[in-house]
C-alpha cells in the first residue's frame, strides 16, 4: 500500500517540477486525444508547439505570441495576487470586457481629435472600468460577506450583455452602414495601442512586463505582498498579526480588475480593433490556468502565458493545416490544469510505501 | 407593448420547465455540499451531460437513453473531480474551475457534429381528463416525466437527509470530517459517492436543457445555469425544499423576461437578458448574512493522518 505523508513544508523542487511534468502528461494524453480524433498525434503536437516558433511561417506567428501572451500575463498577474490570499476572483473575463468598453468609449468620444493625451486617458479609463467591475464583488464581500466567486462570475454574463448592448447601440460606428460594432480604433492614430505592429508589439506587452516586475516587488519586498502571502498560507496567523482582511480584499480584487481592464483596453485598441459582440475570446478564463500553471509566481506566470499563447497559435495552425477542431485545444488547456492539480500532490505530500502489519 | 399576450397559466407551466435544469443541478450540488465538498464544476458537468444526452438521444432515437447517458456523462466528469479532491487532495475551488473549463471544451468537441440537429422529442405524460382540466391541468399534469423526476429527487433527498441513517452519516461527514473519521465512517468513500450523485444530477439538468427546454445543441448552451445552481444552494440554506422554491423563483424570472422580450417591452433585450444574473447577485447579497447553516467542513481538504 502507498501512504501519503504530509510534508512539513511544500517541496520547492517538486513545486518547480510539477508544471513541467503536467505539460508532458498533457502532451501525452493530448496526443492520445488527437489520435482518437483521427489525427497523427506527433504531427499535431509538433504543429502546436514547434510550428509557431521555428516553422516555415514563424516570422508571422512569433509576433502573435506577444499579442496573445500579453493579455494573459496582465490578467493572470492580477488573479494570482488574489488566489494567493484565498480571494477567488474568477470573473476576470467580465472585468476585461468592462475595461475594453470604458477605454474604447473614451477613445471614441475623442475621435477624431489627434492629441497625445488621448491614449493615456483611454488606458486610465480601461483600468478604472475593470477596477469598478471588480469592486462590485469586493464591496459586496466586505459589506455583506457575499461569496466573491459567484458574484464575480455572474457579472461576466452581465458584462457580456452590456457588450452586446454597447456594440449594437451606444458605441456603434455611425458610419458603419448599420453593422454592429464600433469604429475601428486601428484607423485612429491617437487612439490605438500599437507600438510596432509588424513585430506584435503594443503597449499591452510593455504593461505586461511592468506588471510582472511590479508583482514581484510587491510580493517580495513590500508589506502588502507579505500580508497577501501570509493570509493565504496561514489565515489564523494573519489575523493575529493584524492583517486587515477588508483592505486586502479591496486591494487584491481592485488590482486584478484594473489589470484585466487594461488588458481589455489594449486588446480592443490594437489586435481586436473594435468593440464588437464577440470581442472577448475567453482570456479571462484561460488566465486562471495560466496563474496556476505559473505557480502564482510572477516569473512563472510569464512562462506559463508564453506556453498558453503558443497553444492558442499552434491550435489555430493545427486547425487550418490538420483540421483539428478548435475545441480540441480548449480540452487540451483544461487537461493541463487537471494534471497540474493532480501532480501537486507530490509538492505537498510524500508518498510512502507502508508495510502491512500482521496482527 | 402588449402584455395581454402573456398567459399566466402558460407562464407558470413554462417556468416549471425553465426551473427544472436548475433544480436538478442544485439538488445534486446540495448533497455534495452536505457531504462537505464544494464542487464548482457544476457548469462543466451540466454541459457535458447536455451533449452526451443529446448525442445519445440523436443516435439511438430514444430520449430516455439520452438522459441515462447524460447522468453517466455528468457522473464520469465528476469522478475526475473526486479523483482530484479526494485522492490527490487538490484544492476544491481550483479543481472545480478546472472541471468547468474542461467540460466546456469537451462538450464543444463532441458537439461539433451535432449543431442544427433535432433530438427525438420526449412524450409528455398524458393523464387524460386530469391533463385536460383548465388551469390545473397544464400546470400540474401536463409535463414531461423528467420534470416530475426532478421533484421526486428533491423529495427523496429531503427524506434521505432527514430520516435515514445514511443521511445522518452524510451530514456528519460534512459537518466535521475528523469526528466522522474517528467514529469509523469512510469519509472519502461517502464523499466520492456524493460527488458522483451530484455529477449525475447535473448531467440530467444539462440534458434537460438540450433535449427538452431548447431542444437543440449549441456550444456553451447552459449559459451559467450551473453557476446559478451553486448560488441557489446558498440561497436555499442547504435545505432541499427551499431549493425547489428557489429554482421556481429563478425559473419565473427567466420566463418572465423572455415573455417581456416577446411582448416588446421598452427595455432593450440585453438588459432583460442580464436580469437573471443580476437577480442572482441581489439574492446572494440578501441571504449571505446568514452563513450558520453551511456545513462545517465545506470545502476543506480531508487527509486521514495516522
Amino acid at each position: 500500500m502507498i501512504r501519503l505523508e504530509k510534508r512539513p513544508q511544500p517541496s520547492r523542487a517538486w513545486s518547480m517540477a510539477t508544471p513541467v511534468l503536467a505539460v508532458i502528461a498533457t502532451m501525452v494524453f493530448g496526443g492520445l486525444l488527437f489520435a482518437a480524433l483521427g489525427k497523427n498525434p506527433f504531427q499535431s503536437i509538433e504543429t502546436i508547439f514547434w510550428e509557431p516558433l521555428f516553422g516555415e511561417f514563424s516570422f508571422y506567428y512569433r509576433p502573435q505570441l506577444l499579442v496573445k501572451g500579453a493579455p494573459l500575463v496582465l490578467i493572470a498577474i492580477g488573479l494570482s495576487l488574489g488566489f494567493r490570499a484565498g480571494i477567488w476572483n474568477i470573473g476576470a473575463e467580465g472585468q476585461y470586457i468592462m475595461g475594453a468598453i470604458a477605454g474604447a468609449g473614451v477613445g471614441l468620444a475623442f475621435y477624431p481629435l489627434d492629441a497625445w493625451y488621448v491614449f493615456p486617458l483611454m488606458v486610465i479609463a480601461g483600468a478604472l472600468g475593470g477596477w469598478a467591475w471588480a469592486m462590485l464583488p469586493a464591496l459586496l464581500k466586505v459589506k455583506f460577506g457575499t461569496n466573491e466567486i459567484l458574484v464575480s462570475l455572474m457579472l461576466v454574463y452581465v458584462a457580456e450583455q452590456l457588450l452586446a448592448s454597447m456594440s449594437l447601440g451606444l458605441l456603434k460606428n455611425p458610419e458603419g452602414f448599420g453593422f454592429p460594432g464600433s469604429r475601428n480604433l486601428n484607423d485612429y492614430a491617437a487612439g490605438n495601442s500599437w507600438i510596432a505592429q509588424d513585430i506584435g508589439l503594443h503597449w499591452g506587452v510593455a504593461a505586461a512586463l511592468i506588471a510582472v516586475i511590479f508583482a514581484y516587488v510587491l510580493l517580495n519586498r513590500h508589506m502588502a505582498g507579505f500580508q497577501i502571502r501570509l493570509s493565504g498560507e496561514a489565515p489564523r496567523a494573519a489575523r493575529f498579526a493584524g492583517v486587515n482582511p477588508t483592505r486586502l480584499i479591496l486591494l487584491c480584487l481592485g488590482l486584478a480588475g484594473a489589470l484585466a481592464g487594461m488588458a481589455g483596453l489594449f486588446e480592443v485598441s490594437g489586435p481586436a480593433g473594435q468593440v464588437s459582440i464577440d470581442f472577448n475570446v475567453g482570456y479571462g478564463f484561460t488566465a486562471i490556468i495560466v496563474a496556476f500553471l505559473g505557480r502564482l509566481h510572477p516569473v512563472g506566470i510569464l512562462l506559463a502565458a508564453a506556453l498558453m499563447a503558443l497553444t492558442y497559435i499552434g491550435g489555430e495552425i493545427a486547425q487550418g493545416n490538420l483540421g483539428l477542431p478548435a475545441a480540441a485545444i480548449q480540452v487540451f488547456q483544461g487537461m493541463l490544469l487537471f494534471f497540474l492539480l493532480a501532480l501537486d500532490l507530490l509538492t505537498n505530500y510524500r508518498l510512502r510505501r507502508t508495510v502491512t502489519e500482521g496482527n | 407593448m402588449d402584455l395581454s399576450g402573456i398567459n399566466p397559466v402558460l407562464l407558470i407551466a413554462s417556468l416549471m420547465v425553465a426551473a427544472t435544469p436548475l433544480l436538478l443541478a442544485a439538488i445534486g450540488e446540495l448533497v455534495v455540499e452536505k457531504a462537505g465538498v464544494l464542487n464548482l464544476g457544476v457548469e462543466g458537468m451540466m454541459i457535458t451531460g447536455a451533449i452526451s444526452g443529446f448525442a445519445v438521444a440523436v443516435e439511438t432515437g430514444s430520449p430516455w437513453l439520452g438522459f441515462l447517458a447524460a447522468a453517466a456523462g455528468g457522473a464520469l466528469l465528476s469522478a475526475l473531480f473526486a479523483l482530484l479532491t479526494q485522492v490527490a487532495l487538490a484544492n476544491h475551488v481550483a479543481s472545480g474551475l478546472a472541471l468547468t473549463l474542461f467540460g466546456l471544451g469537451l462538450s464543444a468537441l463532441i458537439g461539433q457534429s451535432y449543431g442544427g440537429q433535432k433530438p427525438p422529442a420526449m412524450a409528455k405524460i398524458d393523464l387524460g381528463p386530469l391533463t385536460d382540466l383548465p388551469v390545473v391541468g397544464p400546470i400540474l399534469f401536463g409535463h414531461d416525466p423528467i420534470l416530475y423526476l426532478g421533484i421526486a429527487i428533491v423529495a427523496a433527498v429531503w427524506a434521505l437527509l432527514k430520516f435515514t441513517r445514511l443521511g445522518l452519516i452524510l451530514r456528519a461527514v460534512g459537518e466535521n470530517h475528523e469526528a466522522a473519521h474517528a467514529l469509523g465512517y469512510k469519509v472519502v468513500r461517502i464523499r466520492v459517492l456524493a460527488i458522483l450523485f451530484g455529477g449525475a444530477c447535473a448531467g440530467l439538468g444539462g440534458a434537460y436543457i438540450s433535449l427538452i427546454r431548447v431542444p437543440q445543441w449549441t456550444d456553451g448552451m447552459t449559459a451559467g445555469v450551473g453557476w446559478i445552481a451553486l448560488a441557489l444552494v446558498v440561497f436555499a440554506s442547504w435545505k432541499p425544499w427551499r431549493v425547489l422554491a428557489g429554482a421556481y423563483l429563478f425559473g419565473g424570472v427567466t420566463v418572465l423576461q423572455l415573455n417581456l422580450q416577446a411582448a416588446g417591452i421598452a427595455i432593450p433585450v440585453e438588459y432583460l437578458s442580464m436580469s437573471p444574473y443580476v437577480i442572482t447577485v441581489i439574492v446572494l447579497v440578501i441571504l449571505s448574512r446568514d452563513k450558520s447553516s453551511a456545513p462545517g467542513s465545506l470545502g476543506r481538504i480531508f487527509h486521514a493522518s495516522s
